[in-house]
């Protein structure tokens, strides 16, 4: 079977329509078959799920606000609540990708990154490299009624932008899911216009702190394949202000590794060499 | 306002996201800053019990400044009708109308009357001297009982004295804004906002809506909630247009089909009243009593006949008034909290609970699980072991030691239910569309439909019966029980009862296609009239399923809505008196010149002119005028003014709620005098309220709601891993200001007591929750969803044990929206310790009110 | 697998050499990734289907293999819900596949103290039974006022809303026609 590459797609996620349902999560889970992440009570707004790991794919946040919503005083409370459901980036440059010893981790040709789970042999390389703490080793208690397919395997799992739907022609679940569609999958590129149209858009309404989120090529990583409209700084979702790909000097260090190689070879060479001589 | 579109919505709430990306305005009122409010263009913090007020000040507002759309006003409502001068109004009566019974608690609605009218139904009152009408006229109305099309007096200038108009503006005329900020904790500022861009949205080329929820009907004065809004929604001219109404945002998929095909005590399908002990003869007074001589409840007895002809047969005839003697009768009430008392009292012996856990859902849960421990045997079906299946042994009165197991005689039988994917049927939405689900696959094991339970055990009993020759097994031996199965199990087929529900001619058995082909002769079988045609020519239309792409913006032919199909009811009103549309923008409706025609199945005749007028004598729905569109009504108008079917008057008025830390400023009567109460009931025992010595140990008001992530009493929720994962605790939401007065500390625990229970719960501080300053008075209210029960995936204390039981009188319904209680840092007492708390802060609080009662204008305060 | 392929078919050699410096799918991709299909294309059949929770009545798509639901997601034919879902409404098929899910009827003798199994048939009888020797020993001809009266108040039945329409209407005429008027359900609660 031969796979055909097929423009790259992705996610704009609009948290200015964001409504904090979670049914992101719950679709990500029901289709994925990911496994149910504890049930520990956080305190912190509404947000149970805490983070992105394993066993959550999506994860909405809840940001509680002493902020207007709109800078023009329109109806504003001084008030705000954000929500904002996060997922893996799928970055041009996926460092995951590049310390991936196995081939597990790799770009498919939607131009997402996947993790392949009969490659992944649980190293955990990928799990530092990434900037946004996204990949992570499933650890979980035996549990007899998941699918095996689901089951304690300290392999690392994360966001896979649903591949074996978009295989099938189906959108990814999360975004099928998103009742006011806040998750908006397509062409990364169309995706990109329509971004910068609603920035423009909400800017002329003077929403407070608007900003685009990962929609730069440019920026450390290449652009997000699953990019955001945020409303406050970054890091008041707990993004990095400026993800940088931790593998950015691989390059230069593939290059001096083969030198070095080369000499080792050339040593060695010399010496069996020598050895007959 | 009283609902939280968002969250308990989702997905309907994409709407309302697309009309404020379009530009429209979205208001939220509520007690929290909510997951809607956070969406909202304005969200208005208001105090929790206090709507009436609010929306009773926008009336205010638009009369006093006369911005009602007054075209609407004057022909399609009853502002020009005069009233009898038997009504007085609050404004005279320091809160109470005319008519009020201290001896009854109750008022002689009769006094509401329109002016030279003959109040209908009087073969009703022999008795009692109170009518049935408000049960009967309650539940959508058997008619205002006008003997003519018009009402006898109307002034056209709305100046008369005692015109509705006029009434509704001495009625209001002090619910200023000032008044209105006080007793709501909002500012004068955001009120206006409100009233400005609620007008400013109104009229001919724009239309408001109101979504609400059960954040207003769960109020001792709920159903006047509703009527608040309804009066507004008159004056702006926003009823029976695209984009107007006011919408019902019900909570459980098939809510509504569940009152329309009622499981309810006082009503039979399609809102027919059930015959009442104390106040009907023969068929004869129960046929002229129910029957309006104007308007569509002019054919009642259609309905009536063609309903016992569908539950009994050919036992149902002319020569027996068509079983009418064998009917169960109902009394006033036989509500669920009246069965709660009776069961209490141990005079309910059997009890079978389907799709439903009231050990956790209902007010005062106590009450309930010591109740289902009274009983000889009770049945529960449902998906999971709910607490309602399990009281007797894991109840929080197991752990009080209130119950022992080995002393509760009570037999339980658990039967598995079968799922939504399992069986085949129709739920009614919110929107009125019965949607049709197929089965997906077969139930497993012992799990069956209701359809199968239900059945199977009237197959069974009737066979029991069968040759019994006992008076009191006529009527169940009369019943038509013979429906087609399917399946190894015998499943019944859901669309022969569908067939059935939809209705057909008796000699051609042809399906009936709308409720117009009703016949009072017996030759017509219907088992609810408002869904006639949902089987029409045979076709199962509730299954209808063309994609929305292939269709109008109207989406007719996606499933079936009653009646007729109608997607917006008393759409005449989309177009003037001339039958024009208001304006090209919000077109649906109109006359073409021979014939109603539009987006939408035209609700009216389909030929009537607009200047069509009644001729002398005539009934039913000729007796309409081609200019009023409110063609269920007597008078085809809708009304400001309620002369009949309420219980407790005929304009909202502003009530505190029946436990509240504030006095009522506007009138002497504090609460709704015509609540009902359990006053001398130990099981549901009372706050003090403001002016009575002991508020002060409840000084709180709490209100209780539903999450995103958990539905209802938690039997769908709290068994399903990823729901239980996302809201994992049963928590308060408090504010900064509270947490310090009271020494909460975040994410540790507190205890929130009333006179009824205790409970614990982990604290969420929040900036969303805000203290309100009413009266001048600083009040802090405490959220609490209501989710938590014993058991399964994720457990907790239950909001409901806090609640009372107090109720509306027009519909029975718990005021869980709106009490008072006391908070204290830590986790509650375990065990016995539990109860003497409980026990020891209500002792407090109620030794000092006896000593400083407060009695109302309303009451008689019994020794 | 030689030393020399295992080499050659690290990913970073195997991207160099193909070219594939992004790591791009066809020189890593799995046997698994090659013949992945997602599971709603395999399903036997699909059953357009309403969402169980609340009433604004979103569109479902119920998947089936082999008799089980495999999947539940949003009807995007429905104009209500155009293929969306919430939270609950997208967690249903774990709903109906709950892990506290019961199978078999559970029956608790008076003042027992514990659950004990019952044959379905012989519970449907012994609750016949219950319902008719109830009756019969708590009927109501007629009110202490003498007012006909035709019922029992000693049976209540409570539930619907979460029922179908033609759950409710045979509640309603089992009830109507035994006499038991105490019924009630949600939309009172």
């Amino acid at each position: 079977m031969t796979t055909v590459e097929q423009e790259r797609v992705g996610f704009f996620t609009d948290t200015s329509i964001c409504i904090g349902c979670k049914a992101c999560e719950v679709a990500c889970k029901e289709w994925n078959l990911v496994p149910q992440d504890g049930q520990t009570w956080t305190g912190q707004s509404y947000d149970n799920t805490g983070e992105l790991n394993a066993n959550s794919w999506r994860h909405v946040a809840f940001i509680e606000q002493e902020k207007p919503l709109r800078t023009n005083g329109d109806g504003g409370v001084g008030l705000r609540w954000l929500m904002e459901s996060d997922v893996c980036k799928h970055c041009t440059h996926a460092a995951c990708l590049d310390v991936c010893p196995t081939g597990s981790l790799f770009r498919t040709e939607y131009g997402t990154v996947v993790v392949q789970q009969d490659i992944c042999n649980g190293c955990g390389y990928c799990v530092p490299a990434c900037p946004f703490g996204v990949l992570d080793k499933r650890h979980l208690a035996p549990a007899p009624d998941l699918p095996a397919f689901a089951k304690e395997d300290g392999r690392v799992w994360k966001c896979t932008l649903c591949y074996d739907r978009l295989k099938g022609g189906h959108e990814p679940a999360c975004a099928k899911a998103c009742p006011t569609k806040s998750i908006q999958f397509g062409p990364l590129d169309e995706l990109r216009q329509r971004a910068d149209e609603r920035l423009a858009k909400l800017e002329h309404e003077g929403w407070n702190g608007a900003q685009l989120y990962g929609r730069d090529p440019d920026d450390g990583v290449g652009g997000f394949g699953a990019f955001f409209l945020l409303l406050d700084e970054p890091e008041i979702y707990g993004f990095p202000p400026d993800p940088v790909v931790s593998t950015k000097h691989l390059p230069q260090m593939y290059r001096s590794m083969a030198a070095a190689a080369a000499a080792v070879v050339v040593g060695v060479a010399a010496a069996f060499v020598g050895g007959r001589s | 306002m009283g609902s939280n579109f968002a969250e308990n919505h989702p997905v309907g709430f994409q709407w309302v996201m697309e009309a404020r990306e379009r530009g429209a305005t979205v208001i939220h009122i509520d007690p929290r800053f909510t997951r809607t409010s956070a969406m909202a263009t304005k969200w208005v913090g208001l105090r929790a019990g206090s709507d009436i007020a609010f929306l009773g000040g926008v009336v205010n507002y638009i009369l006093q400044n006369d911005l009602h759309f007054e075209e609407y006003v004057k022909h399609y409502t009853n502002a020009p009708v005069i009233i009898d001068d038997t009504f007085a109004d609050t404004e005279e009566l320091d809160g109470l109308f005319s008519g009020w019974d201290p001896e009854k608690s109750a008022y002689d609605t009769t006094m509401w009357k329109y002016e030279g009218m003959e109040m209908h139904g009087a073969a009703g009152n022999r008795e009692e001297g109170f009518g049935p009408h408000g049960h009967q006229a309650g539940h959508g109305g058997a008619g205002g009982g006008l003997q003519h099309g018009e009402p006898p007096s109307e002034d056209p200038a709305l100046t008369h004295p005692r015109c509705v108009f006029q009434i509704l503006k001495r009625h209001y005329q002090r619910y200023t804004p000032e008044w209105v900020a006080e007793t709501c904790g909002c500012s004068v500022d955001d009120f206006i906002y409100v009233c400005e861009e609620l007008v400013r949205n109104s009229g001919r080329e724009r239309t408001s809506a109101f979504a609400y929820a059960v954040g207003w009907t769960q109020h001792t004065v709920g159903v006047q909630y509703i009527r608040t809004a309804a009066i507004i929604q008159q004056l702006l001219g926003n009823m029976g247009r695209p984009g107007g109404g006011i919408l019902a945002l019900r909570g459980h998929a098939s809510i509504q089909g569940s009152t329309d095909i009622p499981t309810l005590f006082d009503i039979l399908p399609g809102y027919l009243s059930m015959p009442h002990a104390e106040t009907y003869g023969d068929f004869d007074d129960f046929m002229q009593a129910n029957t309006s001589p104007t308007g569509w409840w002019g054919h009642f007895k259609a309905y009536w006949i063609s309903l016992m002809k569908a539950y009994f047969g050919e036992n149902a005839t002319e020569d027996n008034d068509w079983l009418f003697k064998k009917l169960p009768r109902i009394d006033k009430d036989n509500s669920a909290y009246w069965t709660l008392e009776q069961m209490i009292e141990g005079k309910v012996k059997g009890y079978i609970v389907a799709g439903e856990n009231p050990a956790v859902g209902n007010a005062n849960g106590k009450a309930h699980r010591l109740a289902l421990a009274k009983l000889d045997w009770l049945v529960v079906r449902d998906l999971v072991e709910i607490e309602t299946a399990s009281f007797w042994y894991d109840s929080p009165e197991i752990e009080t030691g209130e119950l022992t197991t080995e002393q509760i005689p009570t037999e339980v039988f658990f039967l598995p239910a079968a799922a939504h994917t399992e069986k085949d049927g129709s739920f009614t939405n919110t929107q009125r569309l019965l949607q049709w689900h197929w089965q997906a696959t077969e139930p497993k094991d012992d799990c069956r439909s209701d359809l199968w339970f239900y059945f199977h055990l009237g197959r069974r009993i009737k066979q029991k019966l069968a040759e019994s020759k006992d008076e009191r097994d006529a009527l169940v031996n009369s019943l038509r029980w013979e429906y087609p199965t399917h399946s190894q199990i015998q499943e019944p087929d859901a669309e022969a009862v569908l067939a059935e529900i939809s209705g057909w001619e008796i000699p051609t058995g042809k399906h009936l296609s709308a409720y117009k082909e009703l016949k009072d002769d017996g030759s017509t079988v219907c088992g609810c009239w408002i869904y006639c045609g949902v089987y029409a020519d045979g076709i199962n239309q509730a299954a209808r399923k063309k994609p929305h792409w292939e269709q109008t913006y109207v989406a007719p032919e996606w499933a079936w809505a009653w009646p007729a199909n109608r997607r917006i009811l008393y759409n005449r009103a989309s177009a003037d008196p001339e039958g024009k549309p208001w304006s090209e923008r919000k077109k649906f409706i109109w006359w073409d010149g021979t014939k109603w025609t539009g987006e939408d199945v035209p609700d009216f005749e389909d030929t009537k002119a607009p200047d069509y007028r009644p001729p002398d004598g005539a009934k039913a729905e000729q007796a309409i005028a081609g200019d009023h569109p409110f063609i269920m009504q007597a008078d085809g108008r809708s009304w400001l003014y309620v002369p009949q079917g309420l219980e407790d008057g005929p304009l909202p008025a502003h009530y505190e709620p029946h436990e509240s830390p504030f006095d009522n400023t506007l009138y002497s009567q504090r609460a709704n005098p015509a609540r009902q109460q359990h006053k001398n009931a130990s099981w549901d025992p009372y706050n003090p309220v403001d002016g009575e010595g002991g508020a002060d140990v409840y000084p709180h008001v709490f209100t209780t709601y539903r999450l995103t992530e958990h539905h209802t009493a938690g039997g769908m929720s709290r068994s399903v891993p990823y729901l239980a994962e996302l809201q994992p605790a049963m928590f308060c939401e408090v504010s900064p200001e509270l947490a310090a007065e009271a020494g909460l500390e975040h994410g540790g625990w507190a205890t929130i007591y009333t006179a009824r229970a205790a409970i614990e719960a982990r604290v969420l501080v929040t900036r969303r929750m805000k203290p309100l300053v009413v009266n001048g008075r600083t009040t802090h209210q405490i959220g609490l969803p209501y989710h938590w029960g014993t058991r399964m995936l994720t457990s907790g204390d239950s909001a409901n044990d806090l609640m009372h039981a107090a109720l509306d009188p027009n519909v029975h319904i718990m005021e869980t929206k709106a009490a008072t209680c006391g908070i204290r840092p830590g986790r509650r007492p375990r065990g016995k310790a539990l109860a003497d708390f409980v026990a020891e802060m209500r002792e407090q609080a109620h030794s000092r009110r006896s000593q400083e009662q407060r009695v109302e204008p309303g009451e008689v305060r019994k020794t | 697998m030689k030393l020399g392929e295992t080499i050659a078919s690290w990913p970073v050699l195997r991207q160099f050499r193909e070219g594939d410096l992004l790591g791009l799918g066809q020189s890593v991709q799995s046997r698994r990734s090659k013949t992945l299909k997602p599971r709603i294309d395999e399903a036997d059949h699909v059953v357009q289907s309403i969402c169980p929770y609340c009433a604004v009545g979103c569109g479902q798509l119920v998947y089936v293999k082999d008799g089980e639901v495999t999947h539940i997601e949003g009807d995007p034919a429905s104009p209500i819900s155009r293929g969306r879902l919430c939270p609950k409404g997208q967690a249903s098929k774990s709903y109906v596949q709950s892990p506290l899910r019961e199978y078999t009827v559970k029956y608790r003798r008076p003042y027992a103290t514990t659950w004990e199994e019952l044959d379905l048939e012989t519970a449907m009888d012994m609750i016949a039974d219950r319902v008719v020797e109830t009756r019969a020993a708590h009927w109501q001809q007629a009110t202490d006022k003498g007012d006909p009266a035709n019922r029992t108040l000693a049976i209540a039945n409570l539930g619907g809303a979460t029922l179908d329409n033609e759950e409710n209407y045979l509640i309603k005429k089992l009830c109507v026609g035994l006499g038991i008027v105490q019924v009630e359900n949600q939309a009172r609660i």
